[in-house]
């Protein structure tokens, strides 16, 4: 009950906007994000928008996997190199 | 970015799964609060995948799960009256009820006995169902963690700025943290760290999660729903354990802010009060529910329809309020996949998209 999908708000038309949902156009409250812009990516539940999603904050959280990936592979390297 | 094919990355999920293994230097025994994690972490495979030692268990968090039997008896109840339309969410029509009075079971079966229960997908449909309907009474059927809560009372703040006078709901709203202390303090079951729920969070903020480490001593790592983003909970996790510090850690900061959604919590605050709630499993929980505030009871459908109903009783044999406590897995309910299957749900827990016990059986876990 608590899912929510990743959607881009294509136009907005006071409290509510229309979102592209896998290529279908739906119309959305935006009541609980009034701050959002034509192009940004919410997540929408249960016909509201409850969050804007943070592009600078996924950017992070990718090069934190990149971080934790790199680690792995110098653990990964280590064998080889000893052996 | 798309937000998700990027969090979907097989390749680096199999390096960090072999990263998480390095770092795990003892059993674990970790719960996801959330129902959608559990679904997720079955879906992608990951429980297979994770180092042996590390354990998940669900938890209490699918809505339609936990709410008691007595509180869907009422709604079959409210649905049945003269002149009502019930409109709720699509996971709750099948939900067994206690079989009160020997009334219809679920709101599926009061559909069938003629009944006028329809499915909406969001609650601005039900306020279009009663707009077009002025002579007859719509109630919502208003189920859902802090998540669905704000859109709920959207629905009541609009209906009474338009004046609506045929439009109301029965809230049996829940709150997670107060049922995150209900099992922390039963003590059932030992846990390392909690998994805590992305959307939930997203709303109240990862600041709500602080009384874990402060009071429990107990790791919370606020998740996303993607295979990467488990991963990077449960490492999280692991760390934090490893380093004896526990503390919050939001995993998920593309979607969820320390402080959340100010909004929805104001429009929460405005239209609910917190009120003693019965959960189904863990009985009942302080401070855990959400109640029509008074300055609002021309909405509540409590106020509008007194029922006395008997209290209803728990299907035989039925472990669905183990499973929600993280007591005993799906598997080890003797009904599972035998008399309890999605097509024919004994419990709760059988029925919803976000149940335990379905994701075990539509993933082939055993």
């Amino acid at each position: 009950m608590c899912l929510a999908v990743p959607t881009q708000v294509v136009s907005l038309d006071g409290s509510m906007a229309e979102v592209d949902v896998g290529g279908v156009r739906r119309r959305i409250s935006i009541g609980l994000t009034p701050q959002v812009r034509v192009g940004d990516y919410v997540l929408v539940h249960t016909g509201f928008a409850i969050e804007v999603l943070d592009e600078a904050e996924a950017l992070e959280t990718l090069r934190l996997f990149r971080e934790m990936d790199e680690m792995t592979g110098l653990d990964n390297k280590f064998p080889e190199q000893v052996g | 970015m798309k937000y998700l094919d990027e969090f979907r990355d097989a390749v680096l999920a199999n390096r960090l799964l072999a990263s998480l293994e390095r770092r795990v230097s003892r059993p674990l025994r970790l719960m996801e609060f959330c129902g959608g994690h559990t679904h997720a972490i079955l879906r992608s495979g990951l429980r297979q995948l994770l180092p042996s030692s590390v354990r998940l268990s669900s938890g209490p968090g699918c809505p339609v799960c936990v709410t008691a039997s007595s509180d869907v008896d009422r709604a079959i109840a409210l649905a049945s009256q003269p002149g009502v339309i019930l409109a709720t969410f699509g996971d709750m029509v099948r939900v067994p009820g206690g079989n009160a009075s020997g009334q219809a079971n679920s709101l599926q079966e009061a559909k069938s006995l003629g009944a006028d229960v329809r499915m909406v997908y969001s609650t601005l449909d039900a306020l279009g169902i009663a707009r077009v309907n002025p002579g007859l009474q719509v109630v919502f059927l208003g189920v859902g963690f802090e998540t669905t809560a704000p859109t709920v009372a959207a629905a009541v703040l609009q209906a009474a700025a338009e004046g609506l006078t045929n439009f109301t709901v029965f809230s049996v709203h829940k709150l997670t943290p107060p049922a995150t202390r209900a099992i922390l303090d039963a003590g059932e079951v030992r846990l390392s760290g909690i998994i805590g729920p992305g959307h939930v969070t997203s709303i109240i903020g990862a600041n709500a999660w602080e009384f874990l480490p402060r009071d429990y001593r107990m790791p919370c790592a606020v998740s996303g729903f993607e295979p990467l983003d488990i991963l990077l909970a449960i490492t999280s996790l692991v760390d934090m354990v490893t380093s004896g510090v526990p503390a919050v850690r939001n995993t998920y900061a593309r979607s969820v802010r320390p402080e959340g959604n100010l909004i929805a919590q104001q429009w929460m605050r405005q239209v609910f009060q917190v009120v003693d709630a019965e959960w189904r499993g863990l009985g009942l929980v302080p401070a855990s529910g959400l109640a029509m505030r008074t300055e609002y009871e021309a909405f509540d459908a409590a106020r509008r329809f007194p029922l006395d109903l008997p209290p209803g009783r728990e299907p035989k044999g039925c472990r669905c309020g183990d499973v929600l406590r993280g007591v005993v897995e799906p598997t080890q309910c003797p009904l599972f996949g035998r008399t309890c299957t999605p097509d024919r749900p004994v419990g709760p827990c059988m029925v919803s998209g976000e149940g335990a016990c379905a994701a075990f059986l539509q993933y082939g876990e055993s």
